[in-house]
């Protein structure tokens, strides 16, 4: 992930050590400076994050990690991102909380990444990788759609993508002259007027109208960039819901069950924010049940529900404090709901 | 004998770098007088076009509406961290913080030790006026003891709220700051040694020495509940005991 955000031609990544996402760190203090880039290991995430928000400012691609608590930590700060409109990639290797839980996998973090987590009306773009090439080519994408809508992108991945090996094609390195120009950066103010870029307005009418735009774009987003994956769910009686490393597992689950005869498919949502209401929506039509598999207590199946509501059954399978569901795990669960 | 406008002089004009806009602050305060010196040295120096000022939480909080350069706003205490993200990125760039002491050395302690401990290039403009004035009047780490507040109406009290907090000196046994001075705006003489402080620290960033700050001794005359000229004295004869004048490091 970090190589592939110096492939996407980030030049400032701004982190603090935390499991299980250090690896990052430690791969960007390697290999940033070779790369012309800027690297700091900041006091802490509030720090990192807000130097992602000076060099963000000032026109360069840029980037922080971190895991579940720094994250929480990092949210005053998305929040401003969001509101000074300004492009920044987040990467979150979460694991297992609340509190400082454990180091293993978990999803607990959804709500935070996709309802907001910081304060205010602000959205993230959220985007789910479940294997290291998605992850990739989900990182590429998180800086273009960051610039693209001027708004903080998170990659939300998970303990166990951030400490497995998997062999991968890298892409070939953005040239920096092809990025978007960014008229609106700090660059000083040299032969134009000066630019400024702040979330702050006192006057209720100018932050109405600074809010109401951005949502408008949030609006468009939503009509746009929606991504989901389904697999064999042209025949399925039911449908796993699952994102990230719950959506791999989930894939193994639909082998076994295809070779018992039970028709299971998949359908993996990648944007988690926008999350894929109208796909579910036409799945729902169609199949009796939907179940949705997470690394939490249930968190991204409110979404799911709301998408189907009482078009089909939408039970719900998780395991909590870092424990990974298995392919039989969520086999029998599916045996359980009639497939 | 009447002067025509020819042989006029103009001894004193608003510095090119404020744009016409009308400062935020009350009747008397010196945050005013921080805004001119620093757009006089910005003139004087010549470095408008790549001078970028960060503003934070407080009553300067829009204070980048006011300088013709590129300007920010950061969360409080932020600062020097967006101000690190700024120059890392654009060593050209000259870049300023405007921070008060609650933004510096209460909720942003963590941010600005650690940029003056790693020598970051920027300029720290602090100023240290004992209270909370936006939210007003509300105890600054930096309140004397026995000032009363809105949060200790009966006047701080060392036992359950600390000593006045001396900044600077914690950072200047760092190794990496290159100026750091403390000045003060109380009369004329005073003023004068403000802005050689302020220009030199600039100069420093200029020339790539590394970390400057310059804390300015300030006052608050809404909060303090004292008239403009009674704040000057009470600085003078006050609060200058606590925060004595003058410079702590100068590697420049």
């Amino acid at each position: 992930m970090a190589e592939a955000a110096i492939c996407a031609g980030c030049r400032a990544y701004f982190g603090y050590p935390i499991t299980p996402q250090t690896e990052l760190l430690e791969y960007m203090a390697a290999h940033m400076p070779a790369a012309g880039g800027v690297f700091v290991q900041a006091e802490s995430e509030l720090a990192a994050i807000n130097m992602c928000y000076g060099a963000s400012a000032a026109g360069v691609r840029t980037m922080t990690s971190s895991s579940s608590p720094g994250i929480s930590l990092k949210m005053e700060g998305i929040s401003y991102l969001a509101a000074a409109d300004l492009p920044c990639v987040i990467i979150n290797v979460a694991r297992g909380g609340p509190g400082l839980g454990n180091i293993a996998p978990a999803q607990g973090d959804y709500f935070q990444a996709t309802k907001g987590g910081g304060h205010g009306d602000y959205r993230m773009i959220v985007l789910g990788p479940a294997t290291i090439a998605e992850a990739i080519e989900l990182v590429m994408l998180a800086f273009d759609l960051a610039d693209k809508y001027r708004l903080p992108v998170m990659v939300l991945s998970d303990g166990m993508l951030g400490q497995m090996m998997e062999p991968v094609a890298l892409p070939a390195h953005v040239a920096l002259d092809s990025l978007p120009d960014k008229p609106w950066a700090l660059t000083g103010a040299r032969g134009r007027g000066p630019n400024s870029i702040s979330s702050f307005a006192m006057d209720p009418r100018d932050l109405s109208r600074i809010d109401t735009k951005r949502q408008s774009r949030y609006r468009q987003i939503e009509k746009s960039e929606v991504r989901y994956r389904e697999t064999e769910t042209a025949d399925a009686t039911i449908v796993v819901v699952a994102y990230g490393t719950m959506a791999r597992i989930a894939r193994t689950a639909i082998r076994i069950a295809r070779s018992e005869g039970i028709k299971l498919g998949l359908l993996q949502p990648i944007t988690l924010w926008p999350f894929p209401y109208a796909p579910l929506r036409s799945l729902s039509r169609r199949v009796s049940t939907i179940l949705t598999v997470e690394m939490s207590a249930g968190q991204m199946v409110e979404d799911v529900r709301l998408a189907v509501a009482d078009r089909a059954d939408t039970p719900f399978y998780g395991q909590l404090g870092g424990l990974v569901p298995t392919p039989k795990d969520i086999l029998r669960e599916v045996k359980r709901h009639g497939g | 004998m009447a002067a025509s406008e020819e042989n006029m002089v103009k001894v004193f004009e608003r510095p090119r770098s404020l744009n016409d806009a009308q400062f935020s602050y009350c009747p008397g305060c010196h945050h005013g007088i921080v805004a001119r010196i620093i757009a006089q040295t910005i003139d004087e120096l010549g470095i408008l076009e790549r001078t970028v000022v960060v503003a934070s939480v407080g009553c300067s909080v829009s204070m980048y509406e006011w300088f013709r350069c590129d300007g920010t706003q950061a969360a409080h205490g932020r600062a020097s961290a967006v101000a690190t993200g700024i120059k890392r990125v654009n060593p050209d760039l000259i870049v300023f913080t405007y921070q008060g002491d609650g933004d510096l050395a209460a909720i942003g302690t963590a941010e600005s030790i650690h940029a003056a401990n790693r020598g970051e290039n920027i300029t720290v403009i602090f100023i240290n006026n004992q209270i909370y004035g936006m939210t007003g009047g509300q105890m600054a780490p930096t309140t004397l003891i026995g000032q009363r507040t809105t949060s200790c109406p009966d006047g701080r009290d060392a036992q359950f709220m600390g000593y006045p907090i001396r900044f600077l000196d914690m950072i200047a046994q760092l190794d990496a700051p290159v100026y750091i001075t403390r000045q003060a705006l109380y009369d004329q003489k005073r003023i004068m040694a403000t802005s050689r402080a302020v220009k030199k620290a600039f100069q420093c960033q200029i020339e790539g020495k590394g970390y400057s700050l310059v804390e300015i001794v300030t006052n608050c005359p809404t909060n303090w509940r004292m008239s403009p000229v009674e704040t000057n004295k009470y600085l003078m004869n006050e609060v200058i005991k606590a925060y004595p004048l003058g410079d702590l490091v100068d590697r420049s």
